[in-house]
C-alpha cells in the first residue's frame, strides 16, 4: 500500500512539473547533425538567460525538412537549402535564415613531408575513378615539393545520407560538368568508386587506417582531430589552407536576398572553395496551429539573437561566424516574418 | 516445500462457484487469443505499411528496382540489385564459416563433454557470443580484423581497403555460432538415449552413432536453427555497415567492398529527401521482408520433410 502512495505522490510531481513547464515559452526544433553542437551551446546559454527552452533533435538535415513542411516542429534546419519543388509542399511560406558556415575538408593518409595541395580537376579525377596514383603526372605537377609515392590511391566517402556530401557533390558538380552529368549533388550519390564510412568519424577512422586513402570530412573535424588538411585551388587560382577566416571569407560575395545559394566555387579570392551555410527553416507567417502572439515574437527574438550576439559562440566551437553581409540578409528576413499580416520584429 | 493441494474439482466442496470458473477459463483462453491474433496482425500491418510505403517507387520502376544495379538518388534513379547481392552474399559466405563452428560445439557440448567446469565455461562463452552488442562486434571487427584482411590483400596483390564482403561475413559468422549451436545442442539432447545405447551395442563407435542416428534424428532441429543464424545474419546492420564497405557497386570478389539492404536503409534514411527516395528506401525493406519470408518458407517446407523420414 505503501508504494502505492508513494508512486501516486511522484505522478502529482511530475503532473505539476511539466504543467508547470507548459505556461512557459519553449520551442521545438530539429534537423542538422552538423550544427549540433553550436545549437546545443546556444540553446543552453539562452536557457539560462531568459527561461525560454529549447529543445533541439539532431536527426538529420533530410529529417528536419521533412517535420517543418508537416509542421510537427517549430524550425528546422538544414546544411542544404530547400529547392523551389521541395518549399512547395509546405503548406506556408517557409524562410530560410543563415546561423553558420561550415567547410568540408580533404583529408588523406601520405607518408609526405609538406602539405598536398589539390586542384578541382585533380579531385574530380580522383573521385570519378580516373586518377589512380599518387604519383599521377597531373597532383605532381602542383606539388612539385612533395615527394609522392606510387601508391594506389583509395577513395573515401560517407555511406549515410548528410549535408557534408551534399556540399561536396555540390562543389563537384559546378567544376566538372562530367561530375554533373554522371553523378550529381545530393545528401548521398551513386558513387562510381571508393568505399563508405559512417559519419564524419567513420570516414576519418578508413583514411587514417588505409595507406594511401583520401576522403572528406567536415572542418570542425579534421581541425579538432588533428588530421592532415590539403590546400584546395579556388576559382580565383589561389590555393587556400582551410581555416574559419577562410570558410567566412566564402561568403563574402554575392549573396540572393532568400539566401538559398551554395557558397561552393567562391569567387572570393580568398574565400575557401568548399564551404557551405548552415539554416534555419520557419514559417514566414507565424500565426499558424494557434500559436500565440507572443510565442511568436519570442521566436522571432531567439533567431535575432542567434544571428547577431550568439555569434561569438561559433569560434570557440570551429565554426565559422557569418559575415556582415550575411547578417545583414538575415535581418531582412526576420523583418519579413509576420503575424496576422503585422511584421513582428520592426 | 510446498504440500501440492489436490482439489476436487468434481464436487461441490469448492469455494468457488462453477460458473466463476467458467467465466475464468474463457477470460483466460481469450487472452490467449488475442496475444496470439495480435501478433499476426503486428506481422500483417508491417507488411501492408511496407507495401503502401513503396507504392510509388514499385509504381515507378516495376521489377526493374531488383535487376537494375544504378542506385543514384541525385539522379532518382533507384535499383537495389547490388543491395541484395551484398546480403546474400555475406550472410551465406557467414553460414558457410560458421556451420563447421556451431556444429562441432553442439555436438562437443551435448555428447563428449557434458558436465564439469570446462564445459560449463564453453557453453558459457557461446551463449555469450549471442549476447554481445553488434555495434562492439563492429568496433571489434574496424580494429582487429580489418587489418588482418588487409595484409592478406597485400600479399595477394587486391587493393587493401580492409573492409569489403569476407570480413563482414566473418564477423557474421561469429555472430550467428550460438543461434545454430545452442539450438542444435538442445535437439541432440533429446536423442533418446537407448537409441544411442542400442547403437554402441552393435559395436559402433562414437563417430558412428553421431552419423548414423544422432544427426539423422535430430537433423530437422539441426536445420532449424541454422534457419535462424540465417535470419539473424540477414538482418544484422550496424555491425555489417561497420565493416562491409558501403559501395553501391556489384562486388567483384569477395574482398571488394560492398553493402547490404539492411545497412543502406539504415544510413540513407535519415537524409533522404524527395519522396521518391524515401519510398526506394521502404521498397528495400519490403524486399529484405519478402527475401525473409522467402527463405522461412523454403526452411519449414526442408523441416517437414526431414521430419517425414524420420
Amino acid at each position: 500500500m505503501n508504494k502505492v502512495l508513494k508512486g501516486v505522490f511522484i505522478l502529482a510531481l511530475l503532473l505539476i512539473y511539466t504543467t508547470g513547464f507548459a505556461k512557459s515559452i519553449s520551442f521545438v526544433g530539429a534537423g542538422s547533425t552538423f550544427a549540433y553542437p553550436l545549437y546545443s551551446k546556444m540553446f543552453n546559454v539562452y536557457h539560462n538567460k531568459t527561461g525560454i527552452k529549447v529543445n533541439y533533435q539532431a536527426v538529420g538535415s533530410g529529417a528536419g525538412q521533412r517535420q517543418i513542411i508537416a509542421r510537427a516542429i517549430d524550425f528546422g534546419a538544414s546544411d542544404a537549402f530547400m529547392s523551389d519543388a521541395q518549399m512547395s509542399k509546405a503548406p506556408a511560406k517557409l524562410l530560410h535564415i543563415p546561423i553558420a558556415l561550415g567547410a568540408v575538408v580533404m583529408t588523406y593518409n601520405l607518408n609526405i613531408k609538406g602539405k598536398l595541395r589539390l586542384t578541382p580537376a585533380i579531385i574530380t579525377g580522383i573521385y570519378l575513378g580516373k586518377i589512380k596514383k599518387w604519383n599521377d603526372k597531373q597532383i605532381k605537377s602542383v606539388n612539385p615539393h612533395l615527394n609522392l609515392p606510387a601508391e594506389n590511391i583509395v577513395v573515401v566517402h560517407r555511406s549515410d545520407g548528410s549535408g557534408t556530401t551534399f556540399i561536396f557533390t555540390d562543389y563537384l558538380s559546378k567544376v566538372s560538368k562530367q561530375w554533373r552529368k554522371k553523378v550529381g549533388r545530393d545528401t548521398s550519390v551513386g558513387w562510381p568508386v571508393g568505399i563508405g564510412g559512417k559519419g564524419n568519424a567513420g570516414v576519418a577512422g578508413l583514411v587514417k587506417q588505409i595507406p594511401g586513402a583520401i576522403g572528406y570530412v567536415e572542418l570542425i573535424y579534421a581541425s579538432s582531430n588533428n588530421m592532415p588538411m590539403a590546400y584546395l585551388q579556388n576559382s580565383y587560382g589561389n590555393f587556400i589552407y582551410p581555416s574559419l577566416d577562410s570558410v567566412t571569407a566564402a561568403a563574402n560575395t554575392k549573396i540572393p536576398d532568400d539566401t538559398r545559394v551554395s557558397l561552393t566555387d567562391t569567387p572570393a579570392p580568398t574565400g575557401y572553395p568548399i564551404a557551405g551555410m548552415t539554416w534555419l527553416l520557419v514559417y514566414q507567417q507565424q500565426h499558424y496551429l494557434g500559436r500565440s502572439k507572443a510565442k511568436a515574437e519570442a521566436f522571432a527574438k531567439l533567431i535575432w539573437w542567434m544571428t547577431h550576439d550568439a555569434q561569438r559562440y561559433t569560434k570557440p566551437l570551429e565554426y565559422s561566424p557569418l559575415p556582415k553581409n550575411v547578417v545583414k540578409l538575415a535581418e531582412n528576413i526576420l523583418k519579413s516574418m509576420t503575424y496576422d499580416g503585422k511584421a513582428i520584429i520592426r | 516445500m510446498s504440500r501440492i493441494s489436490c482439489k476436487d474439482y468434481r464436487s461441490g466442496s469448492l469455494e468457488e462457484k462453477g460458473s466463476l470458473r467458467i467465466v475464468k477459463e474463457t477470460l483466460f483462453r481469450l487472452l490467449l487469443v488475442a496475444a496470439a491474433i495480435t501478433s499476426v496482425f503486428i506481422v500483417m500491418g508491417i507488411f501492408v505499411s511496407l507495401l503502401l510505403g513503396s507504392w510509388k517507387s514499385i509504381n515507378e520502376f516495376g521489377l526493374n528496382f531488383i535487376w537494375s544495379s544504378t542506385w543514384n538518388p541525385a539522379a532518382k534513379t533507384f535499383g537495389a540489385l547490388p543491395f541484395v547481392i551484398g546480403t546474400v552474399s555475406t550472410s551465406f559466405l557467414a553460414l558457410l564459416i560458421s556451420i563447421p563452428f556451431s556444429f562441432a560445439s553442439a555436438i562437443y557440448l551435448s555428447l563428449y563433454l557434458k558436465n564439469g567446469w570446462f564445459s560449463g565455461l564453453l557453453k558459457f562463452s557461446v551463449e555469450l557470443l549471442a549476447g554481445i552488442p553488434s555495434i562492439i562486434y563492429g568496433f571489434w571487427g574496424l580494429f582487429v580484423l580489418v587489418p588482418i584482411v588487409r595484409s592478406f590483400e597485400i600479399k595477394l596483390g587486391f587493393i587493401p581497403y580492409g573492409v569489403g564482403i569476407l570480413t563482414a561475413s566473418v564477423i557474421l559468422a561469429v555472430m550467428i555460432i550460438p543461434f545454430a549451436s545452442s539450438m542444435a545442442a538442445e535437439v541432440i539432447k533429446l536423442v533418446p538415449q537407448d537409441l544411442k545405447e542400442a547403437g554402441f551395442a552393435m559395436g559402433a563407435t562414437r563417430f558412428e552413432v553421431i552419423k548414423n542416428i544422432v544427426i539423422p534424428y535430430a537433423q530437422g532441429g539441426i536445420f532449424s536453427g541454422i534457419l535462424l543464424a540465417f535470419g539473424r545474419a540477414f538482418g544484422e546492420t550496424m555491425a555489417v555497415t561497420m565493416v562491409i564497405g558501403n559501395s553501391n557497386a556489384i562486388p567483384k570478389n569477395i574482398f571488394s567492398p560492398s553493402n547490404s539492404m539492411a545497412s543502406v536503409i539504415a544510413n540513407e534514411f535519415t537524409e533522404a529527401r524527395g519522396d521518391l527516395y524515401l519510398s526506394s528506401l521502404i521498397e528495400i525493406g519490403l524486399l529484405l521482408f519478402a527475401i525473409s519470408f522467402i527463405v522461412n518458407a523454403i526452411g519449414n517446407r526442408i523441416m517437414k520433410k526431414m521430419d517425414v523420414k524420420k
